[in-house]
C-alpha cells in the first residue's frame, strides 16, 4: 500500500485482542538476561580465523609498502590483507552503495589500511601491532583540520523577510553563539562480523542496523551480486547511528573469508570503533531571536557550521526542526560544512536535533529571561499555525500538551525567574525547561505474516531490533490484528532472507515496518473473512477464535496462510509537516566552588503518535533523556589540533553517563494518533528523548547559579568560568 | 588445578595472553559474558570469581588456576532464571541487552556486598548496617555502563530484588 492521504480510520482501533500498546515485557527478554541471545561475534563457527584491523598512524597520504613477509612469519598468522576493495570509511545511513574504498589512500588518522588474519585472536592482535608499513604522509600544515579555518560549502539556506531589520525593531532580542562538541555513538557492542564463504554464497553475521541497505553496500564493495550474499543481525548491541551503514570490519572479514576459504571473524577494538566509525560533528551555531513586546517572535535566525571529510555528503542537519518549530516572519536558516581531515562525520542518535535543539532552546531561555515572559509561556505563544515559510499544515502536533502536562507533573513554577534563588550548603539549586522536536521519518518496508495450522503466527522481516523493542511491538501489532495472544506470535528479524524492512534508523523502524506488518495482517483478515463468509468489519478475532466460536485454524484448511505486507510512504509528506514533539523539565544542583552539576530529577513529556508498547516506549524516552544528560554535561570528542586524531578514543576518556549520573526520570507519554504519519498512526521515539533535553539542564544551571554556559558540554571549568562573581 | 566455570572444570588456556574474558567467550564458548571495551572501562565483562565481581577483561586466564568463576549462564537459564534476571525482564532493565549480563553479574555480587555491610561513597557511615537505597545501588552499579540508558529501570529491578531478599539477593 502507498500512503497518499491521512489514515483517519485505523483498523487497529476496532480490534478485540487488546494487546497493542500494553506494557508487555520484551519477547526476547529471557534470552538477553541469561546471556543466550547471540550477538554478531558470538556464533560458534568451526575453523574460524580471527582478523584484526591495522589503522593508519598519520593524517593524509599514501601507503607505499606493507612488510607482509615479516608478519606472515609470526606465530599463527595466515594472511595480511590489503585488498583495494577494503573500505576506508563506514557507509553513511541509507547509502545503498559502497563507501570510499582504496584504503591505501589515507584521509584521516586511524583509517583502516589492512587486516591481519591468524588462527587465534591473540596471535592476530600481536601480529597487527607489529605490522610494518611505510607511507608518504602529507605535511600537516597543508592539511585542513580546523573547521573555523577550512573551506566551507553551503548545505542549506532559507531566507524570508529581513531578519536584521526585525532584530533592530524588536522589543526583545537575543543574538548568541553556541558551540557543541562532537559525540560518539559508543554502542556497547563493538562492531563485529563473522564472514563465511561456501564457494557461492557469502554469509555474514554482523552488527548492523539496516540490512536492506547494508546488503547492497556490501555487494557493491565486493563487486558481487546481492543474490550471493546473506546478512544476519538478530541481536544488535546498540546502534545509535554507528551501524547504519556497512562498516570496515564487515567488508574486510568478507574479503578475507573469500580469499582464504575459511570463516573469518573481525571484531573492532573499542579504540577502533571510536576512531574509524562515525563522529557527530562539532557545531558552531548563531541564534538570533526577535520578539515584539508581548513575546511573539518576529525574527528567527539559526545558522550553523559543521564539518566532514571531503567527499562526504552528510552534513549534521542542525536546523532540521528549527525549520518548522517556532514562528517568526523574518527568517534566516543557514548550514555550512567545513571540509577537514578528521574521521568521518555521520549519524549519531538524533542527527541534527541532538545539537540544534539544545542551542535553540538555550536561546529561547535567554529570550524568556530578557523579555520577562515565562519560558513555558514563551514557547506556547510561538507555536505557529502553519509552516512559517511554506504554509504547509502540521499533522498531529502535541507540543502545547507536552509543555502543559510536563510543567504540571514537574511542578513548574511559572512567573518571573531570577537565578540563585535557592541554596543548600555549597550547592545552588534551580530548574529549567526546553521543548523537544524531531522530524518524522518513514520509509518503504516489507514484512511477511503467516498464520500456522497450530494456531500460531509468524512475522518475518529483515528489520533489526537494536534495543528499540522491534521484536515485541511487531508481535503486538500482528497479535492485535489477528486476534492472538502475543505469545502465539513468533517474530523473526535480522536476516536478508526475509522480506526487506526499513532497517532501524532515524526513528522510522516502528512506523515503517509496523505498517508493513499491519498491511500484511489486513490481507490475511480479508482472506479469513472470505473463508468465514463475514465482512472484514465483522471479523472479530480474539484468542484465535471468531465471534461465533469458530477457531481461526479451522479456516486454514490444514495449511499456512501467508501474506507479504508492502508499505510505501507515498507523497503524503508533501502535504503535512510531521514530527514528534515534547518538553523537558530538569532540576539541577550546581556546586558554587567546583562548578560541578548534578541532575536531581528530570521530567519528559512526549507526543509521538500511537504508543505500541508502553514499557519499551518509556524505555526509549528514558534512554534519550540519559543521552541528554551526557550531551549536557560530559560528552565531547577531543581531536588533536596538530594532526586531527581522536584523543579520547575509549570509554574511560569519553564520558557517557553512568548510573549515578542519572536520577529518577519521569516520562509522560501524551496520548496521540497521527494519521498523516503512518497507517498505524505512530511516529518514532528512538531519538525524541534527546532533542533538546540538554538545554533544560543548561537552563537549570543558569537558574541555579547564574552561569549562562554557551558551550556544550557544560563541564565544571566552563560553569565556573561563566558563574557571576556575586 | 583447573579453573571451574559454572561448576564445570576447564583446562587453562595454553596461550598466556588470553584474558579471562576471551577464555570464557572462546575457549569455554560462554558468550553470555560480553566484551565492550577490553580495558576495564565498561563492566560488560563482569563475572563473579570466588564470590567477588571482577572485570574479566582485566585479568589473564592463567592467573585463575583453581578459581571458581560464575558467569551469567551460571546464574540462571531461560527456563530457570534468577530473581534478578526475572526482575530485569519485568522492569525493562535493558534495551539492546549487551551490557545486561555484566549488569546482572555485577548486581548479584553487589547485593552480597550490601548484605555484608561493605560501605560505599553513598553510605552514611563506614560501619553499621547499610540499606539498599536507590543511591547506594546507583553508586555501586556505576562501573557498569549502559549506553542504551536503562539506568532507572536497572535500579528499579535491583531494588525490587534487594527488598525481597533483604539485601542479600540471590548471590552466587
Ligand atoms: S570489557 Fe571488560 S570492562 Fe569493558
Ligand atoms: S542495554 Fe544496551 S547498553 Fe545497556
Amino acid at each position: 500500500m502507498e500512503q497518499d492521504k491521512p489514515a483517519r480510520d485505523c483498523d487497529l482501533d476496532g480490534m478485540k485482542q487488546g494487546v497493542l500498546g500494553k506494557p508487555l515485557s520484551r519477547s526476547e527478554g529471557l534470552a538477553k538476561v541469561t546471556g543466550t541471545a547471540p550477538y554478531a561475534a558470538e556464533y560458534h563457527v568451526d575453523n574460524c580465523l580471527e582478523g584484526v584491523l591495522v589503522t593508519a598512524p598519520f593524517t593524509r597520504g599514501t601507503i607505499t609498502g606493507i612488510d607482509k613477509d615479516a608478519c606472515l612469519a609470526m606465530d599463527g598468522v595466515v594472511a595480511v590483507i590489503d585488498d583495494s576493495r577494503m573500505t576506508a570509511r563506514p557507509a553513511q545511513g541509507t547509502a545503498d552503495e559502497a563507501p570510499v574504498q582504496q584504503p591505501q589512500q589515507v584521509c584521516y588518522w586511524g583509517q583502516p589500511i589492512a587486516l591481519v588474519v591468524a588462527e587465534t585472536f591473540e596471535q592476530a592482535r600481536d601480529a597487527a601491532k607489529h605490522l610494518k608499513i611505510t607511507f608518504e604522509a602529507d605535511e600537516l600544515d597543508e592539511i585542513p583540520l580546523d573547521p573555523q579555518e577550512a573551506e566551507t560549502e553551503n548545505n542549506q539556506s532559507t531566507r524570508q523577510g529581513d531578519l536584521a531589520q526585525a532584530m533592530n525593531d524588536a522589543s526583545h532580542s537575543v543574538d548568541g553563539r553556541i558551540t557543541t562538541a562532537g559525540h560518539a555513538s559508543a554502542a556497547m557492542e563493538p562492531h563485529a562480523a563473522i564472514a563465511q564463504w561456501d564457494g557461492s554464497t557469502l554469509t555474514v553475521h554482523a552488527s548492523l542496523q539496516m540490512l536492506n541497505y547494508n546488503i547492497s553496500e556490501l555487494a557493491d564493495s565486493l563487486d558481487m551480486e546481492e543474490e550471493n550474499i546473506r546478512l544476519v543481525s538478530r541481536y544488535v548491541g546498540g546502534g545509535f547511528g554507528s551501524k547504519l551503514g556497512i562498516s570496515e570490519e564487515t567488508v574486510a572479514a568478507s574479503i578475507a573469508a573469500i580469499a582464504l576459504e575459511r570463516p573469518v571473524r573481525v571484531v573492532m577494538s573499542r579504540q577502533q570503533v571510536f576512531q574509524c566509525i562515525m563522529r557527530r560533528s562539532e557545531t558552531t551555531q548563531r541564534l538570533r531571536l526577535a520578539t515584539d513586546d508581548k513575546g511573539d517572535l518576529t525574527g528567527f535566525g539559526h545558522q550553523a557550521l559543521v564539518s566532514n571529510l571531503p567527499g562526504e555528503e552528510f552534513a549534521e542537519p542542525v536546523l532540521q526542526s528549527s525549520d518548522f518549530l517556532y514562528a517568526g516572519e523574518n527568517r534566516v536558516l543557514e548550514l555550512d560544512v567545513a571540509r577537514i581531515h578528521q574521521m568521518t562525520a555521520g549519524s549519531v542518535r538524533a542527527p541534527g536535533e541532538a545539537v540544534g535543539m539544545p542551542a535553540l532552546e538555550v536561546a529561547m531561555d535567554m529570550l524568556a529571561q530578557e523579555s520577562g515572559v515565562d519560558p513555558v509561556e514563551l514557547r506556547l505563544r510561538n507555536i505557529p499555525e502553519s509552516h512559517p515559510v511554506e504554509g504547509t499544515p502540521y499533522s498531529s502536533r502535541k507540543l502545547a500538551e507536552c509543555l502543559k502536562q510536563g510543567a504540571e507533573a514537574f511542578g513548574w513554577e511559572a512567573g518571573p525567574r531570577k537565578p540563585r534563588h535557592t541554596r543548600d550548603g555549597e550547592w545552588w539549586i534551580g530548574t529549567g525547561m526546553a521543548s523537544a522536536a524531531r522530524v518524522h521519518n518513514i520509509s518503504e518496508a516489507k514484512a511477511r505474516v503467516t498464520l500456522k495450522p497450530d494456531g500460531t503466527a509468524m512475522v518475518e522481516t529483515d528489520m533489526t531490533d537494536i534495543g528499540t523493542g522491534t521484536y515485541t511491538i511487531l508481535g503486538q501489532i500482528a497479535a492485535e490484528m489477528l486476534g492472538l495472544p502475543r505469545e502465539k506470535v513468533l517474530v523473526e528479524l535480522g536476516d536478508t532472507q526475509f522480506p526487506r524492512g526499513s532497517g532501524s534508523g532515524g526513528s522510522w523502524g516502528a512506523s515503517s515496518v509496523g505498517s508493513a506488518v499491519y498491511v500484511a495482517c489486513t490481507g490475511l483478515r480479508k482472506t479469513l473473512g472470505e473463508r468465514a463468509g463475514v465482512s472484514e468489519d465483522e471479523l472479530r478475532l480474539k484468542d484465535g477464535k471468531l465471534a461465533d466460536g469458530t477457531s481461526v485454524t479451522d479456516l486454514l484448511n490444514g495449511g499456512d496462510l501467508s501474506e507479504e505486507g508492502h508499505y510505501e510512504p507515498g507523497d503524503i509528506d508533501d502535504d503535512f509537516v510531521a514530527a514528534g514533539y515534547g518538553a523537558y523539565f530538569a532540576q539541577v544542583r550546581v556546586n558554587r566552588f567546583t562548578g560541578e552539576t548534578r541532575v536531581e530529577r528530570m521530567t519528559g513529556a512526549f507526543g509521538f503518535g500511537r504508543v505500541l508498547n508502553e514499557k519499551t516506549a518509556r524505555s526509549q524516552c528514558q534512554g534519550g533523556m540519559v543521552w541528554s544528560i551526557g550531551a549536557a554535561l560530559t560528552e565531547a570528542l577531543h581531536f588533536d589540533p596538530r594532526d586531527g586524531h581522536l584523543v579520547n578514543c575509549d570509554l574511560a576518556e569519553y564520558h557517557v553517563p553512568v548510573n549515578r549520573d542519572v536520577p529518577d526520570l519521569e516520562v509522560i507519554m501524551v496520548e496521540e494518533r497521527d494519521p498523516a504519519a503512518s497507517p498505524i498512526q505512530a511516529k518514532g521515539i528512538g531519538e525524541l528523548g534527546m532533542c533538546g533535553g540538554a538545554a533544560a539542564i543548561a537552563n537549570a544551571i543558569f537558574d541555579a547559579s547564574g552561569a549562562r554556559v554557551m558551550d556544550f558540554p557544560m563541564t565544571p571549568d566552563r560553569v565556573l568560568a561563566a558563574m557571576p562573581a556575586s | 588445578m583447573p579453573i571451574t566455570v559454572n561448576d564445570t572444570p576447564h583446562d587453562l588456556p595454553r596461550d598466556p595472553r588470553t584474558s579471562l574474558l576471551d577464555f570464557l567467550r572462546h575457549n569455554c564458548a560462554l558468550t553470555g559474558t560480553k566484551k565492550g571495551c577490553d580495558h576495564g572501562q565498561c563492566g560488560a565483562c563482569t563475572v563473579i570469581v570466588n564470590g567477588q565481581r571482577i572485570n574479566s577483561c582485566l585479568s589473564l586466564a592463567v592467573t585463575h588456576d583453581g578459581d571458581s568463576v560464575t558467569t551469567i549462564e551460571g546464574l540462571g537459564t531461560p527456563d530457570a532464571p534468577s530473581a534478578l534476571q526475572k526482575a530485569f525482564v519485568e522492569h525493562d532493565g535493558y534495551q539492546c541487552g549487551y551490557c545486561t549480563p555484566g549488569q546482572i553479574c555485577s548486581a548479584t555480587a553487589m547485593l552480597q556486598e550490601l548484605a555484608n555491610n561493605m560501605p560505599s561513597d553513598a553510605s552514611e557511615s563506614l560501619d553499621g548496617p547499610i540499606k539498599p537505597t536507590a543511591d547506594e545501588i546507583r553508586e555501586r552499579m556505576s562501573g557498569n555502563l549502559c549506553r542504551c540508558g536503562a539506568y532507572a529501570n536497572i535500579v528499579a529491578a535491583i531494588s525490587e530484588v534487594a527488598e525481597q531478599t533483604n539485601g542479600a539477593g540471590d548471590a552466587a
